[in-house]
């Protein structure tokens, strides 16, 4: 375990360097070279976190010279930390391969490659270091480190319109959510007191702290980590970062980075807390539900794909969070073998998530590549010019949509499965909670399958609604392999979810006090809920779903079909041609639930018509202009920043451009110093 | 081996009555209407006449029309093998159950709705668009009336439910099993295009909404699409039957039991063909911006058949 633990910590550290140099990561052996650092890097990392959950044995290493203040530089792999590394593994794999051939076009002299090479490793590791801290200041730093070359990230394409906004909105809300985790921590490193914050001690002294101790530090967690996840209403951050970055980077900030905020508040609230009141559960089923149906909401009203996209994470992680929040609160009330269930689909959902986001990501990237544009209206067609591409996007939108019988699928039943019981709980108000949460998750993946269809139908399909599209190529060889590589993972995790739910189960085991359930789910070829409450074989199905569609062909040879095809235009009411102007639009064909949910939306209508000087029954010119309003960002973030800014005018009067002035107030502030620490009684 | 024989025997029996089925409908509807009404087989003339067709398909669109109709058309088939039709527990219970179903009809749904938007003409985008509204709000009803029936029978194995029925017959006539049938019965008309939601004999464009995604299917691929499309019909008729009043169904395999129930669906399903042709010669088609009001109905229906069947434990 030791050689691959170090066997990933060089291979980033040494990716990270090959592009250090001037001129670094620049060529096909420069970008390989990255590449090849990040997949080695990656591939080390899972290795580690598959042996670990395979062995059950927790991997250590403590290096206090490294850091002498608080406790140095201390590392555990557990088996909910090693789930997070083999993710990052997961995503990052594919995410490097492909963006060897997608930062090609950043040769050009648009973007630094040698920026992008080196933040690309350090931000794998760090991130991967997060999984592995075992003390607060190690996992702090580790945080932090994986915001901040995040935001390089980010912000690769400064040139570019909006980025450097996007990047300000990221960065401002990631050192919120850090502020919120840092009073978390103190807090919980209170007691014991001066302790050097190890999380052995953490987890030992949280049981003497006060119940609203306790929930205070559960709060800021939540807050702190929801930022990162990019859960309701702290996703404003998402929607704006993930498009403009890098599109491999944007699969891996969405596929692979929001998941630690998911990693964090299980680490916190399960493993250190163990656990809290009922009402603990309930907030964050609350919020997971709130997240995932204004999530999809939004990625419907989205005519950008990649922002289409990144709202659809805000969904996923809410399902993710639907599923944490049911465990938490199972686990409150007394079910633990249900609590366990629902954070197995909770982990589950967040695989498939990874997978499915990252490789939709990858196909945006691929397209947004041919055509040099991110507005689906300007889309149309490709599915001729890139048929890879096409057929990949194609396979990530059913999984994603949640259809049998890839991945999505799988995780949304286990999901339903996992909140059945709840509705057992005695309490009407949790029945009720639960009871919504189905209703919201099943409304939330039709909303998925509308969305997607949008997605799908209007890039890829019907007439190029521009020449770029009509132009559109086909993606290099390192992309179609990325892309690849999650079209498998995907199908894998759709087929055999039965060889993964057990390791699932063992990975949450032991964690504040969960049953281990993995004993409890029959591992043969069907997926069966603990005491026989339902069962399915999702590879049984998926077999008679390749069965069945090839005896279509056989049937109809047999019932002797006419089999001849013509090619003609297509039926236009008798109107000459055919233009992509009269094609449905990405805004129009979300305009139905525009309607249906504009108390949601509040639609912006403009309308301006032209009309003839002469006569007002010809008409020379309409222009219409629609858009939504987000009240989220009207109602809660304006305030704030109006108000931040107000504080900061404020504030900016010390700031005098006097030496005389400065000089004082360190004085001052040298007094005050030395006052507190001579206060008596200290 | 006979379990085998007897998935077959079903899937065969759902194929062949689906287009006497909606004939049936059809029929009835003249009948109440006034008019003499064409005799209930002439569907399978239609799909013989379809089958020995060519097919024009327009220059704009790309193999995924031609895949959609197969993966249609399997999807409705590969749910038969799951719906108890004439016997159950099914071999097969196992390997599906109640979501199963629900996303394997919203898949074929999915691709349908691609399929719309692949000759690139405004009715297809038109009609993909409202089908996949349509869809995306019934959902939450379907799952809620399924966690109601799976509430009280411990399950959402198909097989299971109906066993649970049979075992305590009581349960058929309790308050949640009544709502989530009405529930369900509003979500059956939405998801199989029938009047109020959709008018499955309209070809008018602003009404259209199944109609218009298939505007540009022709010959044995709008065979398949209209077949899997009655099969629909058929699998969430034999739903609403079996599940909520399943007897008749073939506990154990002995000829007799077998063929009363092949009588049985046929008396169920024509009973419920019965109420659909009066509902559909009795209403209005709504507005398209009224049937969310209709879904929203049968929503707090499913919320109220879980409420009762939580309340009634």
């Amino acid at each position: 375990m030791q050689t691959l633990f170090l066997a990933m910590v060089s291979a980033y550290v040494l990716g990270a360097f090959v592009a250090l140099p001037e001129g670094g990561g620049r060529g096909t052996l420069g970008r390989g070279l990255v590449a090849l650092g990040a997949v080695v890097g990656a591939g080390a990392g899972s290795a580690l976190g598959a042996s670990v959950i395979l062995s059950g044995a927790p991997f250590t290493l403590s290096v206090p010279e490294l850091l002498p203040i608080a406790g140095g530089l201390a590392l555990r792999l557990d088996s909910l930390g090693a789930f997070f590394l083999v993710l990052i593994g997961l995503g990052a794999i594919p995410a490097a391969i492909y963006g060897a051939g997608y930062s090609a076009a950043y040769e050009d002299g648009r973007a630094s490659l040698r920026l992008l090479g080196v933040m690309l490793n350090l931000f794998l590791l760090t991130m991967s270091l997060v999984t592995l801290a075992d003390n607060v200041l190690t996992f702090l730093l580790m945080w932090e480190g994986m915001s901040l070359t995040s935001y390089f990230l980010v912000i690769t394409e400064s040139g570019e319109e909006g980025t450097m906004r996007a990047g300000l909105w990221y960065a401002a809300m990631t050192h919120a959510g850090l502020a919120l985790l840092l009073a978390a921590f103190v807090l919980l490193t209170a007691y014991p007191r001066g302790g050097p914050g190890a999380f052995a001690d953490l987890r030992a002294g949280a049981a003497s702290l006060s119940g609203t101790t306790r929930s205070v530090i559960f709060l800021l967690a939540f807050l702190g980590f929801g930022s990162k996840a990019g859960i309701v209403p702290l996703h404003v951050w998402l929607p704006r970062a993930h498009p403009a970055a890098p599109s491999h980077v944007s699969a891996l900030m969405s596929g692979v980075m929001i998941k630690m905020g998911v990693y964090g508040i299980l680490r916190v609230a399960l493993d250190l807390l163990g656990g809290g009141p009922p009402w603990w559960g309930a907030l964050v089923l609350g919020l997971g539900a709130a997240s995932a149906l204004l999530g999809i909401l939004y990625a419907l009203m989205a005519n950008d794909l990649k922002r289409l996209l990144a709202y659809s994470s805000v969904e996923n992680i809410g399902i993710v969070f639907i599923g944490v929040g049911a465990g938490l609160l199972f686990g409150a009330r007394g079910l633990p073998t249900a609590a366990a269930l629902a954070f197995v689909a909770a982990l589950y959902h967040a695989l498939n998530h990874t997978a499915f986001k990252g490789l939709l990501f990858m196909g945006a990237g691929s397209v947004l590549h041919a055509t040099h544009t991110r507005d689906m209206n300007l889309m149309g067609g490709l599915i001729k010019r890139m048929p890879w591409t096409a057929l990949f996007f194609l396979i990530g939108a059913v999984a994603i949509a949640g259809l049998p019988p890839l991945n999505g699928f799988v995780g949304e039943w286990l999901l339903f499965q996992s909140l059945l019981p709840g509705v057992s709980i005695p309490q009407p108000v949790v029945a009720a909670l639960v009871t919504m949460a189905v209703g919201m998750l099943a409304l939330t993946s039709g909303l998925a399958a509308a969305g997607f269809v949008k997605a799908y139908g209007i890039t890829f399909l019907a007439i190029p609604r521009s020449e770029e599209a009509a132009q559109a190529h086909e993606a290099s060889l390192s992309m179609r392999a990325g892309m690849g590589l999650l079209v498998i993972v995907c199908i894998a995790l759709g087929l055999a979810p039965a060889a993964v739910v057990p390791l699932l189960g063992r990975v949450v085991a032991g964690l504040g006090g969960l049953p281990a359930v993995a004993p409890l789910f029959a591992v043969n070829l069907s997926l069966q809920m603990p005491h026989g409450f339902a069962e399915i074989s999702p590879t049984l199905a998926a077999l008679g779903l390749l069965i069945v569609p090839g005896l279509v062909p056989v049937g109809m040879f047999v019932l002797g079909a006419n089999r001849r095809l013509r090619v003609g235009d297509t039926w236009g009411c008798g109107r000459v041609g055919q233009t992509p102007r009269m094609e449905y639009t990405a805004t129009s064909f979300a305009e139905p639930l525009r309607r249906v949910f504009a108390e949601l939306y509040r639609p912006t209508k403009e309308l301006t018509v032209d009309f003839h000087p002469d006569s007002k029954y010809f008409v020379q010119a309409i222009e219409y202009r629609t858009d939504i309003r987000s009240w989220f960002e009207e109602f809660l973030y304006e305030p704030l920043l109006n108000a931040t800014q107000w504080v900061s005018r404020r504030i900016r009067r010390l700031q005098s451009g006097s030496l005389h002035g400065y000089v004082a107030y360190l004085f001052i502030v040298l007094v005050l110093m030395l006052g507190a620490l001579l206060w008596p009684g200290k | 081996m006979t379990h085998y024989i007897l998935e077959i025997a079903q899937a065969l029996l759902a194929l062949l009555l689906a287009p006497l089925l909606v004939g049936f409908v059809r029929w009835v509807k003249a009948r109440l209407q006034n008019r003499r009404g064409a005799p209930p087989w002439l569907p399978y003339f239609e799909l013989a006449k379809l089958f020995g067709k060519e097919v024009v398909m327009s220059n704009n669109a790309s193999w995924l029309f031609r895949f959609a109709p197969t993966i249609v058309f399997a999807s409705a088939l590969a749910v038969t093998f799951l719906v108890p039709l004439i016997a159950a527990p099914l071999p097969f219970d196992n390997v599906g159950d109640l979501l199963v179903v629900v996303y394997l009809l919203l898949l074929g749904t999915f691709f349908l709705a691609l399929a719309g938007l692949d000759p690139g003409t405004a009715f297809g985008g038109m009609g993909a668009s409202r089908e996949m509204t349509v869809a995306a709000i019934a959902e939450p009803t379907i799952a809620l009336a399924i966690f109601g029936l799976a509430l009280g029978a411990g399950s959402t194995n198909l097989g299971r439910i109906v066993t649970a029925t049979l075992a305590n017959p009581g349960v058929a006539i309790s308050p949640g099993h009544l709502l989530a049938f009405a529930a369900l019965f509003i979500v059956t008309l939405a998801e199989t295009g029938r009047l109020p939601v959709d008018n499955p004999s309209t070809h008018l464009e602003l009404t259209m909404i199944h109609e218009a995604m298939i505007l540009e299917y022709s010959g044995r691929y709008l065979a398949l699409i209209e077949w899997a499309a009655w099969l629909k019909l058929t699998i969430f008729f034999s739903l609403l039957a079996n599940l909520f009043v399943p007897w008749g169904l073939a506990t154990v395999l002995t000829p007799a039991t077998l063929a009363i129930a092949v009588v049985t669906l046929i008396i169920k399903l024509a009973v419920l063909g019965l109420v659909v042709a009066v509902v559909e010669t009795r209403v209005a088609k709504l507005r398209l911006f009224r049937v969310p009001e209709l879904l929203g109905l049968s929503f707090v229906l499913a919320l109220l058949a879980v409420t009762s069947s939580f309340l009634l434990r």
